[in-house]
């Protein structure tokens, strides 16, 4: 389907696909069976400057638009679900400064990611705060000039890699999620370290690890918006960027799609190729259909963001919530059209299956994301 | 040190579908995508790469049709200074050697110490134009170059040969080198680099700015074919002892061993 993209925007997807195809693809396997961290892939990203759609020009970057995002986001899940997340982590790691920091955070911040120089990470869930965000139990506590930190962040999408990072915490206990803030803290401050790396299902290459806080003195001028307003600002960021899980989810499954696909018109079985039955025939054309009635999603959603929609967590829960369902289901049924091959780790689909999981846990679980889409519409009648 | 390199917009073809068109001349190409010539690629990351070394120009030439400034503006955005195109629409499908004539007649009136094209054109695959480019300037040149180590006066290359034979020359400049590919790793444009040069002019040269000799008609295309299916398969069919023993039976009588 044409969904008119601009010409900047054409170029920021042909660029993408260009480094996906020719630098992506021949080393998913590897960063997948190692699951190290895809450094030489970041540093393309960084000379291409594809960072720097994450960031809006006064910033030091090119767009900051959620479209551009979602663009790259598929193009790079398309072909590894994984290896594209030192980008997606970032974008979502900086939004909180984007959508509530001051002007000396953002430019003091900002133009780091735009360039790549540093990675960010967002850091909200904890052992025992996962859906309920509310339950976080890691505290700021208020000493002169600086709060200290104290608690552990659980499965951090770029922790150990990013430089900065953006950490939900209490500021005040006694009043539970009206009491959390937000605070930016930079990878070598005292008593900030690292727990351990987490041995994934899928997006393998993709670094995700525990964040500890153990009395880490961060200055109050690293507090985003205001104190009790990290609730808040945890939320507008996840409504700003579940469109991004959306395209990671339709690039995943346009990825097993085009393999399937490729796959049916080599297959020959009882004399034709497998594309030549209707049972597969059927299969593919509810995968691309699915698909683009996602894609479709996600695009509108973008560019309703991108129009300056005041509120957008209802339609950014949708899309979310369609694009991860329909990428989990595509995938199995790319497995299951390639058969025993698709089983094997020699072919790509098997993996695809194992990333496109994923979408629909994190970011906020699908079934939050049906309390979302529910509590708001049932405000509108 | 100042640099021409010679790029053609070709469609890519690896991995599509090629029919022939109604002409019986030429292919369908209304269902493929265009891009840089591969080796031509490979050209202007050389030349960038000199540039960096030297500084000097990078003017980027190419004989094609209006889409061509999409890939001219691309050669902007790795690193070429100027883009001059050609307008192929003013000339009757120039064969090899009127490329090369109308190549020259533009590059005559531009100052250069190397000009490099690739090596060969994955759509047509002559492998003259940088040739007989030279031929024309009456400069110096080497073909299938997979090294070069310039200095401002002259220039080393190696040459690629058959068998893995490696030629080493020692040429006076200007002179014209086709590159093959692997010579480097071209880079890719960057965002802010494709968006800088959406704003550079290239500039556009028909026929009448151009003081051109006598097209010399070498070579017309007369017909373009699929070849039609031989049986030169022999599939053997059978158990696999079968198989094998006829397999067996073939190359002795073949006296292949």
């Amino acid at each position: 389907m044409d969904y008119f993209l601009t010409e900047e925007e054409l170029e920021i997807k042909e660029l993408t696909r260009k480094i996906a195809e020719e630098k992506i693809k021949p080393v998913r396997a590897k960063y997948d069976e190692e699951d190290s961290f895809p450094w030489e892939i970041v540093e393309v990203f960084r000379q291409t400057d594809l960072f720097a759609v994450l960031v809006p020009e006064k910033y030091g970057g090119i767009s900051g638009k959620v479209i551009d995002v979602v663009i790259v986001t598929e193009e790079l899940s398309r072909v590894c679900g994984g290896i594209g997340l030192s980008l997606g982590g970032s974008g979502l790691g900086i939004y909180p400064v984007l959508i509530s920091g001051s002007e000396e955070q953002k430019h003091k911040y900002l133009p780091q990611i735009a360039t790549g120089e540093k990675l960010a990470a967002f850091a909200l869930t904890e052992a025992n705060a996962g859906s309920d965000a509310g339950g976080i139990e890691t505290t700021a506590t208020k000493d002169g000039d600086h709060y200290i930190l104290n608690g552990t962040k659980q499965w951090i999408t770029n922790g150990g890699e990013a430089e900065i990072y953006t950490v939900f915490v209490l500021t005040d206990k006694s009043k539970g999620a009206r009491g959390a803030s937000c605070f930016i803290v930079e990878k070598g401050t005292e008593g900030f370290s690292f727990g351990k790396k987490e041995d994934k299902m899928g997006i393998r290459g993709s670094a995700t690890r525990e964040l500890v806080f153990d009395n880490c003195r961060v200055p109050k001028e690293n507090l985003v918006g205001r104190e009790g307003f990290g609730f808040m600002i945890a939320m507008k960021t996840l409504d700003k960027s579940r469109p991004m899980v959306a395209s990671q989810a339709v690039g995943i499954a346009q990825g097993a799609y085009e393999e399937a696909v490729k796959y049916s018109k080599e297959r020959h079985q009882f004399g034709k190729p497998i594309s030549a039955f209707q049972a597969v025939q059927f299969m593919l054309a509810d995968m691309a259909t699915q698909i683009e009635a996602a894609r479709a999603l996600v695009m509108a959603t973008a560019r309703m963001i991108d129009a300056g929609a005041k509120r957008y967590a209802k339609e950014s829960a949708m899309c979310k919530v369609f694009a991860s369902d329909m990428a989990m289901k595509v995938t199995i049924d790319a497995v299951q059209i390639l058969g025993g091959y698709g089983y094997m780790k020699e072919y790509p689909v098997e993996k695809m299956m194992r990333d496109a999981k994923i979408t629909q846990i994190y970011e906020g679980t699908n079934q939050i994301q049906r309390s979302i889409i529910a509590s708001n519409l049932l405000k509108e009648f | 040190m100042d640099i021409i390199v010679c790029i053609k917009r070709v469609p890519q073809t690896a991995e599509a579908e090629v029919s022939i068109d109604s002409t019986g001349k030429s292919i369908q190409k209304d269902r493929l995508t265009f891009d840089m010539n591969e080796s031509d690629t490979y050209a202007l990351e050389e030349a960038v790469l000199l540039k960096e070394k030297f500084e000097g120009n990078i003017t980027v030439l190419s004989l094609g049709y209006p889409d061509t400034d999409d890939t001219l503006r691309i050669a902007l955005a790795k690193g070429a200074d100027n883009a001059i195109r050609i307008k192929a629409e003013n000339f009757e499908n120039p064969d090899a050697f009127q490329t090369a004539q109308i190549l020259k007649s533009v590059i005559k009136t531009i100052n250069f110490d190397i000009i490099l094209t690739g090596c060969i054109a994955t759509d047509d695959a002559y492998s003259q134009i940088g040739v007989t480019l030279a031929e024309l300037l009456e400069i110096p040149h080497a073909a299938l170059v997979i090294k070069v180590d310039a200095n401002e006066q002259r220039t080393h290359v190696h040459r690629e040969l058959e068998e893995g034979l490696i030629e080493h020359l020692d040429i006076k400049l200007p002179a014209l080198l086709t590159i093959l590919t692997g010579i480097n790793e071209p880079r890719y444009a960057s965002l802010i680099a494709i968006r800088r040069a959406a704003k550079k002019e290239i500039q556009q040269l028909g026929k009448e700015n151009i003081e051109l000799e006598d097209l010399v008609i070498n070579s017309v295309i007369e017909e373009l074919y699929v070849p039609p299916v031989t049986k030169q398969v022999e599939i053997l069919t059978g158990s696999p002892s079968e198989t094998a023993t006829k397999l067996a039976g073939i190359v002795k009588e073949k006296g292949l061993i």
